[in-house]
């Protein structure tokens, strides 16, 4: 395996071109920001609204829990049957999968702020919106973006398994070389696959980093080390 | 033709619902036998990692980026490490261990570090030795955290296990990618039903077994042991 490996990565024909490696790299990068923006787009505005009012949280914790249990391939090969198009086909698969992530954690952070702040918010004379955008989104965000988190690795496996529908992106070098018995191929694609996800992730926790206020991360740096689990119980 | 046709037509056949059932019943064994390897080693590093801060430490980082690893790309890495051949179901069954110890080590570790001292201290003074308090005291009061963590473990196993269809292991995977190349939407939506299912009957008996794992909830509702602790 290792001196295919070293044969395939060290050929400078893979480096180049439509099928070479930062070709492929950017488009299935490409393929994660689209899917995670229309994501994005639905599942923040109905988890601020679900979490913010509560009302339909039973409906979105339920179908949260199937779509989790909903095999990719699955989706992918029904939904590429139904439209016939690879790209399309795709895209609508990886959104379905980006929501429900994104959505968990909108709904988790928003809910897991102290009533007693909100409380405070409204004494203090602010209305429901300057509630919701001053204090529980901002208060809200870690659980958010951890949210976005895991909608990226879900979406960059995904987009992987979605080459077999003829998707581009890294995926293509695992079916390629699988087709061709090329075993140097399919391990470059696997690692960079590994290594886009890895990457993406380290990103976005960066972008984490960057965009939570330091007052939250003060007062949430107590309760992380103590676990996920644990926003339950202070909650309560 | 609709598509209730196609779907009792396709199941009309006798040979198509043995060759499910043998689908169901590989699905079965590929997706619960890492669920048990990986309980087994993620408890393994909870006795490791206990009360060591550095052990712990290096356990969240490496469970942290082997959980990142997207699923098609480690099945087929594995080889390469273990010198498997790349069509082995050996390397799901791999795979989803890697996945399922890297998700419990979290949980278990602090299940285990949530016990109280003052539990672990009694037990010690009624003579218990560091391996069996392991087994008898700590590791029964980390059973409910261990069981969510197994329940999501299960269900994300129970769906990825499909994926290793596109490396020829079998399991419910097979039907998607036959539906696929005969452009037939029955076996499809027949795998995807069936998937979801599976996922559903195991997460119930999960919750009995955590049930009957756990007879002290029982006893006294209302988590009075969360609120002790």
């Amino acid at each position: 395996m290792i001196p295919e490996l070293v044969d395939w990565v060290s050929d400078p024909a893979n480096w180049q071109g439509t099928d070479g490696v930062p070709a492929r790299v950017l488009q299935h990068a490409g393929y994660v920001a689209l899917a995670l923006l229309i994501a994005a787009a639905i599942a923040v505005p109905l988890g601020l609204f679900v979490g913010h009012t509560r009302r339909g949280a039973v409906v979105l914790v339920g179908s949260g829990n199937a779509i989790r249990a909903l095999p990719t391939l699955g989706l992918v090969t029904f939904l590429f049957l139904l439209f016939t198009d690879s790209f399309v086909a795709a895209l609508i698969g990886l959104v379905v999968l980006g929501v429900p992530p994104i959505l968990a954690g909108t709904y988790a952070g928003i809910q897991a702020v102290d009533h007693d702040v909100v409380d405070a918010a409204e004494g203090m004379g602010m209305r429901g919106g300057q509630r919701l955008w001053r204090i529980e989104v901002p208060i809200a965000l870690p659980l958010i973006l951890g949210g976005v988190r895991n909608a990226v690795l879900q979406l960059v496996a995904t987009a992987a398994v979605a080459a077999y529908v003829g998707l581009g992106g890294l995926g293509r070098y695992l079916f390629d070389g699988l087709a061709n018995f090329d075993y140097g191929e399919v391990t470059a694609g696997a690692i960079l696959t590994a290594l886009l996800a890895v990457i993406l992730d380290l990103v976005i926790a960066a972008v984490q980093r960057a965009l939570v206020p330091k007052g939250v991360r003060i007062a949430t740096a107590g309760r992380r080390a103590a676990g996920p689990a644990a926003t339950e119980e202070v909650v309560a | 033709m609709t598509f209730l046709d196609e779907l009792s037509r396709f199941l009309g056949s006798e040979n198509v619902r043995a060759q499910i059932l043998a689908n169901l019943l590989d699905h079965c064994y590929l997706a619960l036998l890492p669920l048990v390897f990986g309980a087994v080693l993620a408890i393994a590093a909870g006795w490791l990692g206990r009360g060591r801060r550095r052990v712990r430490g290096v356990l969240f980082v490496l469970s942290n980026l082997l959980y990142t690893i997207p699923s098609l790309a480690l099945f087929m890495v594995i080889p390469g490490i273990i010198g498997t051949k790349f069509t082995s179901s050996a390397n799901v069954v791999v795979g989803l261990t890697v996945y399922t110890t890297a998700l419990l080590v979290r949980p278990v570790l602090d299940a285990l570090d949530a016990v109280p001292p003052h539990v672990v201290a009694s037990a010690t003074a009624l003579g218990y030795r560091p391996a069996r308090r392991f087994f008898a005291v700590e590791l029964p009061l980390a059973v409910p955290v261990l069981a969510a963590g197994v329940r999501v473990a299960s269900v994300s196993n129970i769906s990825l296990v499909s994926v290793g269809a596109l490396i020829g292991t079998g399991g419910l995977g097979v039907l998607f990618t036959d539906g696929f190349q005969r452009v037939y939407f029955a076996p499809i939506v027949v795998g995807i039903v069936l998937t979801l299912l599976l996922a559903l009957v195991v997460d119930l008996l999960l919750v009995a077994l955590r049930r009957s794992l756990t007879p002290w909830d029982r006893a006294a509702p209302g988590k009075a042991e969360v609120s002790a602790a």
